[in-house]
């Protein structure tokens, strides 16, 4: 083990021995993210590098405090990205905090999402071990998938030392088009589109206006735009990635931000407030002081999920889980952290 | 493992909650359940249960858990690791009588189901809709939905489309406590942690499948498939890495070796040539133009490492005979020999020559013949080692053979399975891909679902104790791994 890794294994062990809560952080940008929790800070961010980068095996492997933008602009000299578009949310963003906090871009309607493109991870469980799951292959199925496991898992389970990624080749081409329909519209357009093989890597809908991306080569996003109709925009790239880091306009509010899951065809939703939609309609932010518990149970009329996003008054951030699901939560919670140190509490408050 | 009941006893159990019929207990009975399609490896349970619904299921696991006795579920038993093999001591849970397509919702592009549907039926439910279920295991005909979700199964198209844990959006499972499970959702996430993936390839060890909602896509466009026959098997290999790096990812890229492709020629007439080294399979599809030419940039890369042929289909009909001879590999090896053995290995793509180089060293020193046949796109491997069970010590040495190609797959930075499983047969290999502390992990995953260890005991993960008398375990720092254990 290199200096670093046995450095911060150490000092899993001293806090699983004295049993003392730790705060596992990086760049510090998704800190509004989840529940507050308390603890010693032990930092990820010197542990950075990449590991290994083969653009013919599409994968990479770094370090868990490697900057997300480090990454992102290495596989971009090789025409590479990471295929979820992953929001970074300031500048200091790392890859491990990515992962940890699994959230996932516009891309990800037709991508997948960050869980979808982990083919491995090495991790610091509860007890200071060090552990390797997954690999660098495109397949592999030994063992529990406890690579996808830590994602979105928001450090509880273990602190994520390097991950490995998938990769998929840039689109030679991609176009945005904007067509002006009421919300109903706009969601009905979308999945009636998603039913073709279109090439639709993007939507987003502000309430106005429904914004398309296309990707591929020439021909093909020339053919589906004479399809779709609605008239280009020419500013691509900054449209969609104010989208993902939450720089337009919608996003600039002082409201509770609400993100909300659903089936991509549902009807739209009866919560107050300001409302725009990624994901073909399976993604719904609002900006609203509704009540949280009105929000949830309109919510899981529709068999959606419901999160606080930002500005949350209450502790109560991630959707209540089932009972049968916490329970099973608490006992892979104690499998990978026995001690209950590892950002205990940032998820739900029972673990 | 369960205390001593008698059969007569136990049979009459399950008659409380199950049908008469819905209980097997003859031999004659159980012999259909003895192996799936792993079949050097056999065991009769000692019950067979079929139920027909949900409530059966729970009225089985409640007596199981009460008696402790072992469940192993079983779809259509395709599987080619043994995860269907049953246990001496407990029932075998047959739940191909849970075939209903619930729901196909065209306005979500998703279909729920039984854990018993098979998997191309799914596509076929979809079709009038214009859609498909994506991962198509070559026993897509048959093996089910459930049965994928357990292996996490892939197919020569997931390369572009994903394996089932990219596929799947929804599980209802039953927990060996017997409550009812439900996990994500038509959303395209779900709160709390991904049990979904943890639970999609766990080989039935930690629930039971009761129903899945799948995601569907839409029918691409259109396709077509390419062959190039290449005098070297370094040439098709280095191909492979070209046309992945060069920015197309096709639907499918398989491999096929000069065995293989004599196999396939005599059993179904595709009309490969006969002299190549390694064929390589290529499936283009999308939208006409973009499809079009990508065609010509693969043809390009093809030419470029000096393919000695490369042919385009022209209709349908020849793309479907160019992949005919690929899909049917396994029966055409098949009539090559009494047995075959067939593995499982994953490599990064650079290393696929110098592996194929070494299969074939292995072959030589165990003198058994291995064909290979495999998703290059994706560095899946499927050496197939052929063998005659009925000559003394022939089964041994496959294995030994087998394990070693194993070896070399974690040895150049693979996995010991790319989509088949651990099941029975790659125990020992999983002390090679994972350490003491690793194990443990699974341990404690395993122990957070089923305490008592009901759910197809004895699969997928080895025992400490096997491990060390295998003596494959890691070995870090030169520190005996664990230490504790007593050597025999």
């Amino acid at each position: 083990m290199t200096n670093i890794k046995a450095e911060i294994a150490s000092r899993v062990q001293d806090a699983y021995h004295n049993r003392h809560a730790l705060l596992i952080k990086a760049g510090g940008t998704k800190h509004f993210y989840g529940r507050k929790n308390e603890g010693e800070h032990i930092s990820l961010l010197n542990h950075s590098g990449i590991v290994e980068y083969e653009p013919s095996e599409l994968f990479i492997t770094a370090y868990s405090g490697t900057s997300l933008t480090e990454i992102e602009q290495t596989v971009d000299s090789q025409k590479q990205m990471l295929p979820f578009e992953p929001p970074h949310f300031g500048s200091t963003a790392t890859l491990g905090g990515m992962v940890a906090a699994g959230l996932s871009g516009p891309r990800r309607i037709s991508a997948g999402a960050v869980r979808d493109c982990i083919l491995g991870v090495e991790i610091i469980n509860g007890k200071g071990e060090y552990l390797r799951f997954g690999g660098k292959v495109m397949k592999n199925v030994a063992g529990y998938d406890i690579s996808r496991l830590m994602c979105g898992a928001l450090g509880t389970l273990g602190m994520l030392m390097s991950i490995t990624l998938r990769l998929i080749p840039k689109p030679t081409c991609e176009h945005t088009v904007a067509i002006s329909l009421n919300t109903s519209g706009a969601i009905q357009k979308m999945n009636e589109w998603a039913n073709t093989p279109m090439p639709i890597t993007a939507t987003f809908y502000d309430g106005k206006d429904l914004y398309i991306r296309l990707s591929g080569s020439l021909s093909t996003i020339e053919t589906c735009t004479e399809y779709i109709g609605g008239d280009p925009i020419d500013w691509n790239d900054t449209f969609w990635t104010n989208i993902k880091e939450h720089a337009h306009e919608f996003f600039l509010t002082d409201l509770p931000l609400w993100r909300i899951s659903v089936p991509p065809n549902t009807a739209p939703l009866n919560i107050p407030g300001p409302c725009v939609i990624e994901w073909g309609g399976a993604l719904r932010w609002y900006a609203t002081e509704a009540n949280a518990e009105d929000i949830r149970l309109e919510v899981e009329r529709v068999g959606g999920h419901a999160c606080l996003f930002r500005g949350n008054t209450t502790q109560q951030i991630f959707h209540p889980l089932s009972l049968v699901s916490m329970n099973i939560h608490r006992k892979l919670k104690h499998a990978f952290d026995p001690a209950g140190i590892l950002n205990s509490g940032r998820m739900y408050a029972e673990f | 493992m369960s205390e001593f009941i008698g059969l007569a006893s136990l049979t009459e159990r399950f008659h409380q909650v199950l049908p008469e019929k819905a209980v097997l207990a003859k031999k004659e009975q159980l012999y259909p359940y003895e192996c799936d399609a792993l079949t050097a490896y056999r065991q009769l349970p000692r019950l067979a249960l079929l139920p027909s619904n949900i409530d059966q299921i729970k009225a089985i696991v409640d007596i199981c858990r009460e008696l402790k006795l072992p469940i192993v579920a079983r779809g259509a038993g395709t599987s080619l690791s043994g995860g269907a093999l049953p246990h001496s001591e407990g029932v075998l849970l047959n739940l191909a009588k849970l075939n209903k397509i619930v729901e196909i919702d065209p306005n979500n592009r998703t279909a729920r189901v039984e854990p018993g549907v098979r998997n191309l039926a799914i596509s076929e439910a979809a079709k009038p809709y214009g859609l498909y279920y994506a991962p198509d295991p070559s026993s897509q005909i048959a093996c089910t939905i459930g049965g994928n979700i357990a292996e996490n199964s892939g197919g020569v198209h997931c390369l572009k489309y994903g394996l089932t844990v990219h596929n799947v959006l929804a599980l209802k499972v039953l927990t060996i406590d017997g409550e009812i499970l439900e996990l994500g959702g038509k959303s395209f996430d779900s709160p709390g942690f991904d049990l979904l993936s943890l639970i999609t390839g766990s080989e039935g060890m930690l629930s039971i499948t009761l129903e899945a909602t799948v995601k569907l896509l839409p029918q691409p466009h259109k396709r077509n498939v390419l062959l190039a026959a290449f005098d070297q098997i370094q040439k098709a290999g280095d191909a492979v890495a070209g046309i992945i790096s060069s920015g197309v990812i096709p639907a499918g890229l398989e491999m096929m070796d000069n065995l293989t492709i004599q196999a396939a020629e005599q059993y179904c007439n595709p009309g490969y040539p006969l002299n190549a080294a390694a064929i390589l399979i290529c499936e283009l599809d999308g939208f006409e133009n973009e499809m079009n030419s990508q065609i010509k940039f693969v043809q390009k890369i093809f030419n470029e490492h000096q393919a000695s042929e490369v042919r385009l289909a022209k209709n349908e009909e020849e793309a479907e005979k160019l992949w005919m001879g690929r899909k049917a590999s396994f029966p055409a090896l098949g009539n090559l020999t009494p047995d075959y053995y067939c593995m499982d290995g994953t490599i990064p793509r650079k290393h696929l020559a110098q592996v194929l180089e070494s299969i074939s060293k292995l072959s030589k020193k165990h003198r058994l013949r291995v064909a290979n046949v495999f998703h290059a796109g994706d560095g899946n491997l499927h050496p197939v080692i052929l063998y005659d069970a009925n000559k003394q010590g022939e089964l041994e040495t496959a294995e030994k053979l087998g394990g070693e190609i194993l070896e070399l797959c974690v040895e150049v930075g693979g996995s010991i399975t790319g989509e088949h499983g651990v099941g029975v047969e790659k125990l020992n290999q999983m002390c090679v891909q994972f350490n003491e502390a690793e194990l443990n992990t699974f341990y404690a995953v395993k122990a957070a679902f089923d305490e008592n260890e009901l759910l197809n005991p004895g699969k997928a993960i080895p025992t400490l104790h096997r491990c060390a008398e295998f003596g494959a375990m890691h070995v870090h720092k030169g520190n005996l791994p664990h230490a504790d254990l007593p050597r025999f």
